[in-house]
Protein backbone atom coordinates (compact mmCIF):
# COMPACT_ATOMS: atom_id res chain seq x y z
CA UNK A 1 0.00 0.00 0.00
CA UNK A 2 2.83 2.76 0.70
CA UNK A 3 4.56 1.41 -2.12
CA UNK A 4 0.85 2.51 -4.20
CA UNK A 5 0.55 5.34 -2.60
CA UNK A 6 4.59 6.47 -3.05
CA UNK A 7 3.65 5.82 -7.19
CA UNK A 8 0.43 6.55 -7.84
CA UNK A 9 1.33 9.25 -10.33
CA UNK A 10 3.84 7.29 -11.75
CA UNK A 11 1.22 3.46 -11.69
CA UNK A 12 -1.89 6.06 -13.60
CA UNK A 13 0.45 7.53 -16.29
CA UNK A 14 1.46 3.83 -17.11
CA UNK A 15 -2.40 2.61 -16.87
CA UNK A 16 -3.29 5.68 -19.13
CA UNK A 17 -0.78 4.73 -21.44
CA UNK A 18 -1.53 1.29 -21.68
CA UNK A 19 -4.81 2.00 -22.61
CA UNK A 20 -4.18 4.57 -25.28
CA UNK A 21 -1.86 1.53 -26.45
CA UNK A 22 -4.30 -0.92 -26.69
CA UNK A 23 -6.71 1.74 -28.30
CA UNK A 24 -3.92 2.21 -30.98
CA UNK A 25 -3.33 -1.52 -31.23
CA UNK A 26 -7.11 -2.49 -31.71
CA UNK A 27 -7.62 0.29 -34.55
CA UNK A 28 -4.09 -1.16 -36.36
CA UNK A 29 -5.17 -4.72 -36.11
CA UNK A 30 -8.69 -3.42 -38.42
CA UNK A 31 -8.34 -1.20 -41.14
CA UNK A 32 -11.37 -2.05 -42.97
CA UNK A 33 -12.98 0.41 -45.00
CA UNK A 34 -16.84 -0.91 -43.87
CA UNK A 35 -15.98 0.34 -40.62
CA UNK A 36 -18.14 2.18 -38.50
CA UNK A 37 -16.51 5.41 -37.57
CA UNK A 38 -15.42 6.03 -34.06
CA UNK A 39 -17.67 7.97 -31.70
CA UNK A 40 -14.77 9.78 -30.26
CA UNK A 41 -14.41 10.91 -34.22
CA UNK A 42 -18.11 12.22 -34.91
CA UNK A 43 -18.07 13.90 -31.27
CA UNK A 44 -14.63 15.97 -32.00
CA UNK A 45 -16.18 16.54 -35.66
CA UNK A 46 -19.20 17.71 -34.43
CA UNK A 47 -17.65 19.82 -31.91
CA UNK A 48 -15.67 22.10 -34.26
CA UNK A 49 -17.21 21.83 -37.35
CA UNK A 50 -19.70 23.84 -37.09
CA UNK A 51 -17.76 26.64 -35.89
CA UNK A 52 -15.69 26.28 -39.33
CA UNK A 53 -18.78 26.31 -41.01
CA UNK A 54 -19.84 29.34 -39.11
CA UNK A 55 -16.63 30.88 -39.78
CA UNK A 56 -16.64 30.20 -43.64
CA UNK A 57 -19.77 31.47 -43.83
CA UNK A 58 -19.44 35.00 -42.00
CA UNK A 59 -16.03 35.29 -44.38
CA UNK A 60 -17.60 34.86 -47.72
CA UNK A 61 -20.90 37.47 -46.42
CA UNK A 62 -18.31 39.94 -45.72
CA UNK A 63 -16.22 39.13 -48.87
CA UNK A 64 -19.58 39.26 -50.87
CA UNK A 65 -20.94 42.68 -49.12
CA UNK A 66 -17.36 44.23 -49.77
CA UNK A 67 -16.56 43.05 -53.48
CA UNK A 68 -20.51 43.23 -54.88
CA UNK A 69 -21.17 47.34 -52.86
CA UNK A 70 -18.28 48.67 -52.03
CA UNK A 71 -15.31 47.49 -54.07
CA UNK A 72 -16.32 48.36 -57.26
CA UNK A 73 -13.13 50.18 -58.72
CA UNK A 74 -11.76 48.84 -62.09
CA UNK A 75 -15.20 46.43 -62.65
CA UNK A 76 -15.77 48.15 -65.41
CA UNK A 77 -12.19 47.70 -66.98
CA UNK A 78 -12.48 43.96 -65.30
CA UNK A 79 -15.24 43.65 -67.40
CA UNK A 80 -13.56 44.29 -70.60
CA UNK A 81 -10.76 42.22 -70.28
CA UNK A 82 -13.06 39.25 -69.25
CA UNK A 83 -14.93 39.38 -72.27
CA UNK A 84 -11.96 39.87 -74.35
CA UNK A 85 -10.65 36.82 -72.46
CA UNK A 86 -13.99 34.95 -73.13
CA UNK A 87 -13.56 36.07 -76.77
CA UNK A 88 -9.84 34.00 -76.90
CA UNK A 89 -10.93 30.63 -74.70
CA UNK A 90 -13.85 30.37 -77.29
CA UNK A 91 -11.43 30.60 -80.00
CA UNK A 92 -9.71 27.98 -78.48
CA UNK A 93 -12.22 26.12 -77.56
CA UNK A 94 -13.35 25.86 -81.29
CA UNK A 95 -9.80 24.36 -81.75
CA UNK A 96 -9.87 22.05 -79.23
CA UNK A 97 -13.22 20.49 -80.47
CA UNK A 98 -11.88 20.00 -83.02
CA UNK A 99 -9.32 17.64 -81.61
CA UNK A 100 -11.71 16.15 -79.50
CA UNK A 101 -13.64 15.00 -82.65
CA UNK A 102 -10.15 13.44 -84.22
CA UNK A 103 -10.06 11.97 -80.86
CA UNK A 104 -13.53 10.58 -80.29
CA UNK A 105 -13.44 8.95 -84.09
CA UNK A 106 -10.21 7.53 -83.34
CA UNK A 107 -11.20 5.76 -80.01
CA UNK A 108 -14.35 4.83 -81.76
CA UNK A 109 -12.20 2.62 -84.31
CA UNK A 110 -10.68 1.03 -81.29
CA UNK A 111 -13.49 0.00 -79.63
CA UNK A 112 -12.41 2.48 -76.26
CA UNK A 113 -14.76 3.28 -73.59
CA UNK A 114 -14.24 6.42 -72.62
CA UNK A 115 -15.02 7.68 -69.11
CA UNK A 116 -16.21 11.21 -68.62
CA UNK A 117 -17.55 12.92 -65.52
CA UNK A 118 -21.27 13.35 -65.67
CA UNK A 119 -21.97 15.20 -62.13
CA UNK A 120 -19.99 17.19 -59.62
CA UNK A 121 -20.75 18.96 -56.31
CA UNK A 122 -19.42 21.93 -55.26
CA UNK A 123 -18.01 21.80 -51.71
CA UNK A 124 -16.23 25.22 -49.35
CA UNK A 125 -13.36 23.30 -47.92
CA UNK A 126 -14.12 24.75 -43.83
CA UNK A 127 -10.84 23.27 -42.10
CA UNK A 128 -7.72 21.27 -41.90
CA UNK A 129 -6.37 18.26 -39.62
CA UNK A 130 -4.67 20.58 -37.99
CA UNK A 131 -1.37 18.00 -37.95
CA UNK A 132 1.74 17.90 -40.49
CA UNK A 133 1.47 14.46 -40.27
CA UNK A 134 -2.01 14.06 -41.39
CA UNK A 135 -2.55 16.42 -44.78
CA UNK A 136 -6.41 16.45 -44.82
CA UNK A 137 -8.85 18.95 -44.80
CA UNK A 138 -12.95 19.15 -43.91
CA UNK A 139 -15.38 20.33 -46.67
CA UNK A 140 -19.10 21.10 -45.65
CA UNK A 141 -20.82 18.30 -47.51
CA UNK A 142 -21.45 14.68 -46.41
CA UNK A 143 -23.99 11.64 -45.98
CA UNK A 144 -27.16 14.16 -46.40
CA UNK A 145 -25.77 15.09 -49.39
CA UNK A 146 -25.24 11.89 -50.85
CA UNK A 147 -21.24 11.60 -50.73
CA UNK A 148 -19.60 8.29 -50.27
CA UNK A 149 -16.05 7.32 -49.33
CA UNK A 150 -13.27 7.14 -51.84
CA UNK A 151 -14.87 9.91 -54.52
CA UNK A 152 -12.71 12.00 -56.28
CA UNK A 153 -12.22 15.51 -55.11
CA UNK A 154 -10.89 18.06 -57.69
CA UNK A 155 -10.89 21.80 -58.76
CA UNK A 156 -10.57 23.54 -62.23
CA UNK A 157 -7.14 23.62 -62.08
CA UNK A 158 -6.73 19.84 -60.90
CA UNK A 159 -6.92 16.50 -58.77
CA UNK A 160 -7.03 17.65 -54.77
CA UNK A 161 -7.90 14.60 -53.30
CA UNK A 162 -10.41 11.64 -52.50
CA UNK A 163 -13.15 11.39 -49.89
CA UNK A 164 -11.91 9.37 -47.09
CA UNK A 165 -14.57 9.59 -44.37
CA UNK A 166 -18.20 10.90 -44.63
CA UNK A 167 -20.22 12.35 -41.41
CA UNK A 168 -23.55 13.61 -41.34
CA UNK A 169 -22.75 17.00 -42.73
CA UNK A 170 -18.80 17.10 -43.50
CA UNK A 171 -16.60 14.77 -44.95
CA UNK A 172 -12.66 14.18 -45.18
CA UNK A 173 -10.72 14.78 -48.03
CA UNK A 174 -7.15 12.94 -47.96
CA UNK A 175 -5.07 15.19 -50.08
CA UNK A 176 -2.45 14.20 -52.61
CA UNK A 177 0.09 15.18 -50.72
CA UNK A 178 -0.52 12.87 -47.79
CA UNK A 179 2.34 9.87 -47.62
CA UNK A 180 -0.62 7.90 -47.24
CA UNK A 181 -2.23 8.82 -50.66
CA UNK A 182 -2.21 7.23 -53.81
CA UNK A 183 -3.29 8.28 -57.35
CA UNK A 184 -2.42 6.29 -60.81
CA UNK A 185 -1.42 8.49 -62.87
CA UNK A 186 0.77 9.11 -66.20
CA UNK A 187 2.96 11.26 -67.92
CA UNK A 188 1.44 13.10 -70.49
CA UNK A 189 3.90 12.83 -73.82
CA UNK A 190 5.60 9.36 -72.71
CA UNK A 191 2.52 7.96 -71.39
CA UNK A 192 4.54 6.13 -68.89
CA UNK A 193 2.57 5.30 -65.76
CA UNK A 194 3.37 5.66 -62.28
CA UNK A 195 1.69 6.31 -58.87
CA UNK A 196 1.91 10.21 -57.26
CA UNK A 197 2.29 9.74 -53.53
CA UNK A 198 3.04 12.58 -51.24
CA UNK A 199 5.82 12.58 -48.82
CA UNK A 200 5.99 13.17 -44.89
CA UNK A 201 7.29 16.47 -45.75
CA UNK A 202 4.22 17.28 -47.75
CA UNK A 203 5.79 17.18 -51.37
CA UNK A 204 3.62 15.20 -54.12
CA UNK A 205 5.91 12.91 -55.88
CA UNK A 206 5.14 10.04 -59.15
CA UNK A 207 6.89 6.96 -57.90
CA UNK A 208 7.28 3.44 -59.91
CA UNK A 209 9.19 5.00 -62.88
CA UNK A 210 12.08 3.10 -64.07
CA UNK A 211 15.28 4.69 -64.00
CA UNK A 212 16.14 4.37 -67.93
CA UNK A 213 12.84 6.05 -68.66
CA UNK A 214 13.23 9.38 -70.05
CA UNK A 215 11.15 11.77 -67.96
CA UNK A 216 11.27 15.86 -68.64
CA UNK A 217 10.99 18.82 -66.92
CA UNK A 218 7.54 20.43 -67.58
CA UNK A 219 5.52 17.62 -68.49
CA UNK A 220 2.14 17.38 -67.15
CA UNK A 221 0.99 14.20 -65.55
CA UNK A 222 -2.58 13.14 -65.36
CA UNK A 223 -4.47 10.58 -64.12
CA UNK A 224 -4.59 6.73 -65.65
CA UNK A 225 -7.90 5.80 -63.93
CA UNK A 226 -5.88 2.83 -62.94
CA UNK A 227 -7.07 3.35 -59.50
CA UNK A 228 -11.24 3.28 -59.97
CA UNK A 229 -11.58 6.57 -58.40
CA UNK A 230 -10.11 9.49 -60.71
CA UNK A 231 -11.48 9.19 -64.26
CA UNK A 232 -8.77 9.05 -66.94
CA UNK A 233 -7.30 12.42 -67.87
CA UNK A 234 -7.29 15.04 -64.78
CA UNK A 235 -4.28 16.97 -64.39
CA UNK A 236 -2.27 16.11 -61.44
CA UNK A 237 0.52 18.04 -61.74
CA UNK A 238 4.02 19.33 -63.99
CA UNK A 239 6.92 17.32 -63.28
CA UNK A 240 9.19 19.89 -61.77
CA UNK A 241 12.85 17.87 -60.75
CA UNK A 242 13.59 14.23 -61.60
CA UNK A 243 16.91 12.76 -59.54
CA UNK A 244 17.98 8.73 -59.66
CA UNK A 245 16.62 7.47 -56.38
CA UNK A 246 16.90 4.56 -54.52
CA UNK A 247 16.58 0.39 -56.07
CA UNK A 248 15.07 1.16 -60.29
CA UNK A 249 13.11 4.27 -59.63
CA UNK A 250 13.30 7.57 -60.10
CA UNK A 251 12.48 10.73 -57.59
CA UNK A 252 10.20 12.42 -59.67
CA UNK A 253 9.20 15.60 -58.08
CA UNK A 254 5.99 17.53 -58.92
CA UNK A 255 4.29 20.66 -58.26
CA UNK A 256 0.30 19.96 -57.78
CA UNK A 257 -1.33 21.52 -60.42
CA UNK A 258 -4.04 22.55 -57.88
CA UNK A 259 -2.74 24.94 -55.22
CA UNK A 260 -3.30 22.52 -52.22
CA UNK A 261 -2.28 25.12 -49.85
CA UNK A 262 -4.68 28.00 -50.76
CA UNK A 263 -8.29 25.43 -50.99
CA UNK A 264 -11.50 27.42 -50.53
CA UNK A 265 -13.79 25.41 -52.91
CA UNK A 266 -14.00 22.06 -54.51
CA UNK A 267 -15.71 19.85 -56.87
CA UNK A 268 -16.47 16.44 -55.75
CA UNK A 269 -16.93 13.87 -58.63
CA UNK A 270 -20.27 11.83 -57.88
CA UNK A 271 -21.08 10.06 -60.89
CA UNK A 272 -18.89 8.96 -63.52
CA UNK A 273 -20.03 7.37 -66.68
CA UNK A 274 -18.91 5.17 -69.40
CA UNK A 275 -19.64 4.84 -72.88
CA UNK A 276 -18.78 3.49 -76.23
CA UNK A 277 -16.72 6.59 -77.84
CA UNK A 278 -18.99 7.74 -81.08
CA UNK A 279 -18.21 9.71 -83.59
CA UNK A 280 -19.34 12.92 -83.73
CA UNK A 281 -22.10 12.32 -86.58
CA UNK A 282 -23.62 15.81 -86.80
CA UNK A 283 -20.09 17.64 -87.52
CA UNK A 284 -18.83 17.45 -91.17
CA UNK A 285 -19.41 14.14 -92.98
CA UNK A 286 -16.13 12.18 -93.38
CA UNK A 287 -14.77 12.69 -96.96
CA UNK A 288 -15.62 8.92 -98.00
CA UNK A 289 -19.23 9.46 -97.18
CA UNK A 290 -18.93 13.00 -99.34
CA UNK A 291 -17.31 10.93 -102.48
CA UNK A 292 -19.84 7.93 -101.89
CA UNK A 293 -22.77 10.50 -102.56
CA UNK A 294 -20.86 11.65 -105.72
CA UNK A 295 -20.48 8.20 -107.26
CA UNK A 296 -23.28 7.01 -109.40
CA UNK A 297 -25.85 5.09 -107.93
CA UNK A 298 -28.17 2.56 -109.46
CA UNK A 299 -31.49 3.41 -108.46
CA UNK A 300 -33.53 1.39 -106.23
CA UNK A 301 -36.58 -0.57 -106.32
CA UNK A 302 -38.95 0.92 -103.90
CA UNK A 303 -38.91 -2.15 -101.08
CA UNK A 304 -34.96 -1.62 -100.90
CA UNK A 305 -34.74 1.50 -100.49
CA UNK A 306 -37.02 1.05 -96.73
CA UNK A 307 -34.90 -1.09 -96.04
CA UNK A 308 -31.55 0.72 -94.00
CA UNK A 309 -28.21 0.34 -95.95
CA UNK A 310 -25.53 -1.41 -94.70
CA UNK A 311 -23.00 1.24 -92.48
CA UNK A 312 -20.81 1.02 -95.66
CA UNK A 313 -23.60 2.22 -97.56
CA UNK A 314 -24.71 5.33 -96.04
CA UNK A 315 -24.89 6.99 -99.73
CA UNK A 316 -28.83 6.72 -99.63
CA UNK A 317 -29.03 8.12 -96.64
CA UNK A 318 -27.24 11.19 -97.29
CA UNK A 319 -29.02 11.72 -99.94
CA UNK A 320 -32.25 11.82 -98.94
CA UNK A 321 -31.89 14.83 -96.60
CA UNK A 322 -31.06 17.18 -99.66
CA UNK A 323 -35.16 17.28 -100.24
CA UNK A 324 -35.82 17.58 -96.60
CA UNK A 325 -33.26 20.39 -95.40
CA UNK A 326 -35.11 23.09 -94.78
CA UNK A 327 -37.83 20.65 -92.98
CA UNK A 328 -34.93 19.46 -90.87
CA UNK A 329 -33.33 22.92 -90.19
CA UNK A 330 -35.57 23.10 -86.86
CA UNK A 331 -34.51 18.91 -85.86
CA UNK A 332 -30.75 20.35 -86.61
CA UNK A 333 -31.32 23.60 -84.09
CA UNK A 334 -32.50 21.16 -81.40
CA UNK A 335 -29.10 19.00 -81.53
CA UNK A 336 -27.08 22.21 -81.63
CA UNK A 337 -28.38 24.06 -79.14
CA UNK A 338 -27.95 20.97 -76.94
CA UNK A 339 -24.30 20.70 -77.99
CA UNK A 340 -24.19 24.93 -76.69
CA UNK A 341 -25.97 23.59 -73.83
CA UNK A 342 -23.33 21.09 -73.07
CA UNK A 343 -20.75 23.36 -73.98
CA UNK A 344 -21.40 26.48 -72.00
CA UNK A 345 -21.76 24.31 -68.79
CA UNK A 346 -18.33 22.18 -69.12
CA UNK A 347 -15.89 24.27 -71.07
CA UNK A 348 -13.58 22.08 -71.75
CA UNK A 349 -12.41 18.85 -73.00
CA UNK A 350 -12.67 15.91 -70.32
CA UNK A 351 -9.60 14.87 -70.86
CA UNK A 352 -7.52 17.10 -69.98
CA UNK A 353 -9.62 19.14 -67.36
CA UNK A 354 -12.62 18.37 -65.05
CA UNK A 355 -15.41 19.58 -65.87
CA UNK A 356 -17.28 21.54 -63.87
CA UNK A 357 -21.55 20.22 -63.87
CA UNK A 358 -23.21 17.23 -65.16
CA UNK A 359 -22.62 17.44 -69.08
CA UNK A 360 -20.90 15.13 -71.57
CA UNK A 361 -17.42 16.29 -73.01
CA UNK A 362 -17.13 18.94 -75.45
CA UNK A 363 -18.36 17.11 -79.09
CA UNK A 364 -18.85 20.03 -80.79
CA UNK A 365 -17.63 23.78 -80.74
CA UNK A 366 -19.05 26.42 -80.57
CA UNK A 367 -21.24 29.09 -79.03
CA UNK A 368 -24.93 29.09 -78.69
CA UNK A 369 -25.51 31.30 -82.17
CA UNK A 370 -23.42 31.32 -85.02
CA UNK A 371 -20.62 29.88 -84.23
CA UNK A 372 -21.25 26.33 -84.73
CA UNK A 373 -22.42 26.81 -88.34
CA UNK A 374 -19.15 28.61 -89.12
CA UNK A 375 -17.00 26.03 -87.07
CA UNK A 376 -18.07 22.67 -88.90
CA UNK A 377 -16.47 23.97 -92.01
CA UNK A 378 -13.72 24.80 -90.61
CA UNK A 379 -13.50 22.16 -88.74
CA UNK A 380 -13.52 19.84 -91.46
CA UNK A 381 -10.89 22.21 -93.52
CA UNK A 382 -9.70 19.72 -96.40
CA UNK A 383 -13.20 18.89 -96.92
CA UNK A 384 -14.88 22.34 -97.19
CA UNK A 385 -12.65 23.11 -100.35
CA UNK A 386 -13.77 20.04 -102.11
CA UNK A 387 -17.20 20.84 -100.78
CA UNK A 388 -19.62 22.90 -101.53
CA UNK A 389 -22.74 23.84 -98.91
CA UNK A 390 -25.04 20.87 -99.68
CA UNK A 391 -22.25 18.92 -96.90
CA UNK A 392 -24.23 20.77 -93.88
CA UNK A 393 -27.29 19.25 -95.04
CA UNK A 394 -26.14 16.13 -95.59
CA UNK A 395 -25.41 15.56 -91.65
CA UNK A 396 -28.65 17.79 -90.46
CA UNK A 397 -30.90 15.62 -90.65
CA UNK A 398 -29.25 12.92 -88.14
CA UNK A 399 -30.74 14.28 -84.67
CA UNK A 400 -30.32 10.23 -83.07
CA UNK A 401 -26.29 10.64 -82.63
CA UNK A 402 -26.90 14.03 -81.18
CA UNK A 403 -29.45 12.84 -78.67
CA UNK A 404 -26.35 11.06 -76.76
CA UNK A 405 -24.98 14.21 -76.47
CA UNK A 406 -28.24 15.78 -74.19
CA UNK A 407 -26.87 16.07 -70.91
CA UNK A 408 -28.85 14.34 -68.05
CA UNK B 1 6.07 32.84 -4.97
CA UNK B 2 8.07 30.76 -7.52
CA UNK B 3 11.00 29.38 -6.26
CA UNK B 4 13.96 27.76 -8.19
CA UNK B 5 15.48 24.22 -7.17
CA UNK B 6 17.17 24.83 -4.04
CA UNK B 7 14.97 27.24 -2.40
CA UNK B 8 13.02 25.45 0.31
CA UNK B 9 9.78 27.63 0.32
CA UNK B 10 6.61 25.98 -1.17
CA UNK B 11 5.48 27.13 -4.93
CA UNK B 12 2.43 28.47 -5.83
CA UNK B 13 0.15 25.87 -7.83
CA UNK B 14 -2.70 27.48 -9.52
CA UNK B 15 -5.99 26.08 -11.22
CA UNK B 16 -8.56 26.87 -13.55
CA UNK B 17 -12.38 27.40 -13.60
CA UNK B 18 -14.44 24.98 -15.19
CA UNK B 19 -15.52 26.73 -18.21
CA UNK B 20 -11.24 27.73 -18.71
CA UNK B 21 -10.45 24.20 -18.44
CA UNK B 22 -13.17 22.98 -21.05
CA UNK B 23 -13.11 26.07 -23.57
CA UNK B 24 -9.27 27.19 -23.99
CA UNK B 25 -8.34 23.77 -25.01
CA UNK B 26 -11.20 23.19 -27.36
CA UNK B 27 -10.51 26.87 -28.46
CA UNK B 28 -6.53 25.44 -29.31
CA UNK B 29 -7.83 23.04 -31.22
CA UNK B 30 -10.52 24.63 -33.29
CA UNK B 31 -7.25 27.38 -33.93
CA UNK B 32 -5.05 24.19 -34.96
CA UNK B 33 -7.44 23.01 -37.63
CA UNK B 34 -8.66 26.33 -39.27
CA UNK B 35 -6.02 28.89 -39.10
CA UNK B 36 -3.86 26.80 -41.51
CA UNK B 37 -6.71 27.09 -43.76
CA UNK B 38 -6.18 31.23 -44.21
CA UNK B 39 -2.21 31.21 -42.95
CA UNK B 40 -0.72 27.53 -44.16
CA UNK B 41 2.60 27.88 -42.18
CA UNK B 42 0.28 27.86 -38.80
CA UNK B 43 1.05 23.81 -39.50
CA UNK B 44 4.35 24.85 -38.11
CA UNK B 45 2.89 25.03 -34.36
CA UNK B 46 1.04 22.77 -32.52
CA UNK B 47 -1.43 25.34 -30.30
CA UNK B 48 -2.69 21.90 -28.20
CA UNK B 49 0.67 20.88 -27.37
CA UNK B 50 1.50 24.48 -26.17
CA UNK B 51 -1.98 24.66 -23.42
CA UNK B 52 -1.17 21.38 -22.09
CA UNK B 53 2.26 22.38 -21.10
CA UNK B 54 0.77 25.84 -19.70
CA UNK B 55 -2.10 24.00 -18.09
CA UNK B 56 0.29 21.52 -16.68
CA UNK B 57 3.05 23.80 -15.32
CA UNK B 58 0.32 26.01 -13.92
CA UNK B 59 -1.15 23.06 -11.78
CA UNK B 60 1.41 21.15 -10.92
CA UNK B 61 -0.18 18.03 -10.38
CA UNK B 62 1.07 15.12 -12.55
CA UNK B 63 -2.09 13.58 -12.44
CA UNK B 64 -4.28 16.25 -13.59
CA UNK B 65 -1.26 16.91 -16.36
CA UNK B 66 -1.84 13.52 -17.86
CA UNK B 67 -5.07 13.09 -17.57
CA UNK B 68 -5.36 16.94 -19.72
CA UNK B 69 -2.87 15.72 -21.78
CA UNK B 70 -4.95 12.51 -23.05
CA UNK B 71 -7.64 14.36 -23.51
CA UNK B 72 -6.50 17.11 -25.82
CA UNK B 73 -4.32 14.61 -27.47
CA UNK B 74 -6.93 12.06 -28.32
CA UNK B 75 -9.40 15.02 -29.39
CA UNK B 76 -6.56 16.14 -31.61
CA UNK B 77 -5.72 12.41 -33.17
CA UNK B 78 -9.92 12.48 -33.79
CA UNK B 79 -9.50 15.66 -36.34
CA UNK B 80 -6.55 13.47 -38.49
CA UNK B 81 -7.43 10.64 -40.33
CA UNK B 82 -4.81 8.23 -38.45
CA UNK B 83 -5.42 6.20 -35.69
CA UNK B 84 -6.94 7.56 -32.43
CA UNK B 85 -3.93 7.55 -29.54
CA UNK B 86 -0.47 9.09 -31.45
CA UNK B 87 -1.40 12.31 -30.19
CA UNK B 88 -2.95 10.89 -27.16
CA UNK B 89 0.36 8.84 -26.27
CA UNK B 90 2.99 11.94 -26.58
CA UNK B 91 0.64 14.35 -24.65
CA UNK B 92 -0.07 11.85 -21.84
CA UNK B 93 4.03 11.53 -21.69
CA UNK B 94 3.98 15.72 -21.99
CA UNK B 95 1.83 16.71 -19.71
CA UNK B 96 2.69 14.48 -17.00
CA UNK B 97 6.54 15.53 -17.55
CA UNK B 98 5.98 19.72 -17.44
CA UNK B 99 3.55 19.15 -14.43
CA UNK B 100 6.39 16.90 -12.26
CA UNK B 101 9.24 19.70 -13.84
CA UNK B 102 6.64 22.67 -12.66
CA UNK B 103 6.90 21.42 -9.17
CA UNK B 104 10.84 21.51 -9.18
CA UNK B 105 11.44 24.41 -11.35
CA UNK B 106 10.55 27.96 -11.32
CA UNK B 107 8.39 28.33 -14.81
CA UNK B 108 7.27 32.10 -14.12
CA UNK B 109 9.88 34.23 -16.39
CA UNK B 110 9.36 33.79 -20.16
CA UNK B 111 13.53 32.54 -20.49
CA UNK B 112 12.25 29.16 -18.34
CA UNK B 113 9.32 28.86 -20.09
CA UNK B 114 11.19 29.51 -23.49
CA UNK B 115 13.30 25.92 -22.82
CA UNK B 116 10.83 23.98 -21.29
CA UNK B 117 8.49 24.39 -24.25
CA UNK B 118 11.71 23.58 -26.33
CA UNK B 119 12.13 20.14 -24.64
CA UNK B 120 8.76 19.39 -24.09
CA UNK B 121 8.45 20.29 -28.04
CA UNK B 122 11.07 17.80 -28.65
CA UNK B 123 9.97 14.94 -26.15
CA UNK B 124 6.40 14.80 -27.80
CA UNK B 125 8.03 14.73 -31.41
CA UNK B 126 10.76 11.94 -30.09
CA UNK B 127 7.62 9.98 -28.63
CA UNK B 128 5.46 10.62 -31.49
CA UNK B 129 7.98 9.52 -33.99
CA UNK B 130 8.81 6.08 -32.13
CA UNK B 131 5.07 5.15 -31.19
CA UNK B 132 4.17 6.26 -35.54
CA UNK B 133 6.69 4.29 -36.65
CA UNK B 134 7.25 1.46 -34.24
CA UNK B 135 3.36 0.82 -33.73
CA UNK B 136 1.46 1.78 -36.44
CA UNK B 137 4.11 1.46 -39.37
CA UNK B 138 3.73 4.99 -40.51
CA UNK B 139 6.08 6.83 -42.69
CA UNK B 140 7.57 9.57 -41.29
CA UNK B 141 10.31 11.22 -41.90
CA UNK B 142 12.64 13.03 -39.42
CA UNK B 143 14.15 16.30 -40.79
CA UNK B 144 16.24 18.15 -38.06
CA UNK B 145 16.01 21.63 -39.86
CA UNK B 146 12.32 21.45 -39.54
CA UNK B 147 11.93 20.16 -36.11
CA UNK B 148 14.64 22.73 -34.86
CA UNK B 149 12.55 25.58 -36.79
CA UNK B 150 9.51 23.97 -35.52
CA UNK B 151 10.73 23.96 -31.76
CA UNK B 152 11.82 27.73 -31.69
CA UNK B 153 8.94 28.63 -33.43
CA UNK B 154 6.50 26.73 -31.06
CA UNK B 155 8.74 28.06 -27.97
CA UNK B 156 8.46 31.88 -29.24
CA UNK B 157 4.47 31.36 -29.33
CA UNK B 158 4.27 29.42 -26.61
CA UNK B 159 5.73 32.13 -24.11
CA UNK B 160 2.71 34.45 -25.19
CA UNK B 161 0.34 31.30 -24.94
CA UNK B 162 1.40 30.92 -21.60
CA UNK B 163 1.05 35.35 -20.85
CA UNK B 164 -2.46 33.96 -21.72
CA UNK B 165 -2.62 31.59 -19.58
CA UNK B 166 -1.47 33.44 -16.56
CA UNK B 167 -4.83 35.70 -16.61
CA UNK B 168 -7.18 33.50 -16.28
CA UNK B 169 -5.43 30.50 -13.87
CA UNK B 170 -6.56 31.21 -10.56
CA UNK B 171 -4.26 30.91 -6.99
CA UNK B 172 -5.52 27.72 -4.37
Amino acid sequence: MDVLGRYRNLIVLVGVLFAQVLGLAVQVRRPTDNEPTRLIRIWAVDMVTPLEKALGWAQTSSNNIWHNYFYLRGVRAENRSLKAQIERMSLEQVRMSQDADQARRLQALLAFKEQFISQTMAAQVIGTSGSEQSRSVYIDKGEVDGLKPDTAVITANGVVGKVLLVYRSTSLVLLISDHSSGVGALLEKSRIEGIVRGTPAGEVMLEKVMSDESVSVGEQVLTSGGDGIFPKGLLVGTVTKVTPGSELFLNIHLRPAADLSKLEEVLVVTKIDQRQAAPDKTGAARAADILAERLPTVPSKPENAEKGPAPETATPKTAIPKTVAPANSGLDAKPKAAHSDALTSSGAPATRKPVTSASSPVNSSGNPSGAPSAAKPAASGIDATKLSKPVKATTEPKPQPAVEDIPH
Amino acid sequence: MAITYTSGEQVEVYRFSIPATVLIPLTAIFLQAWLPLRFPFFTLFDLPLLVTIGFATARRNPLAGLVTGGLIGILQDALTHQAIGLYGISLTVVGFGASSLGIKLDVENGGARFLLTIFFYAVHEVVYFMIARGLVGSHMAWSWPHEVLSGVSNALLGVLVFMLLDRVKQRT
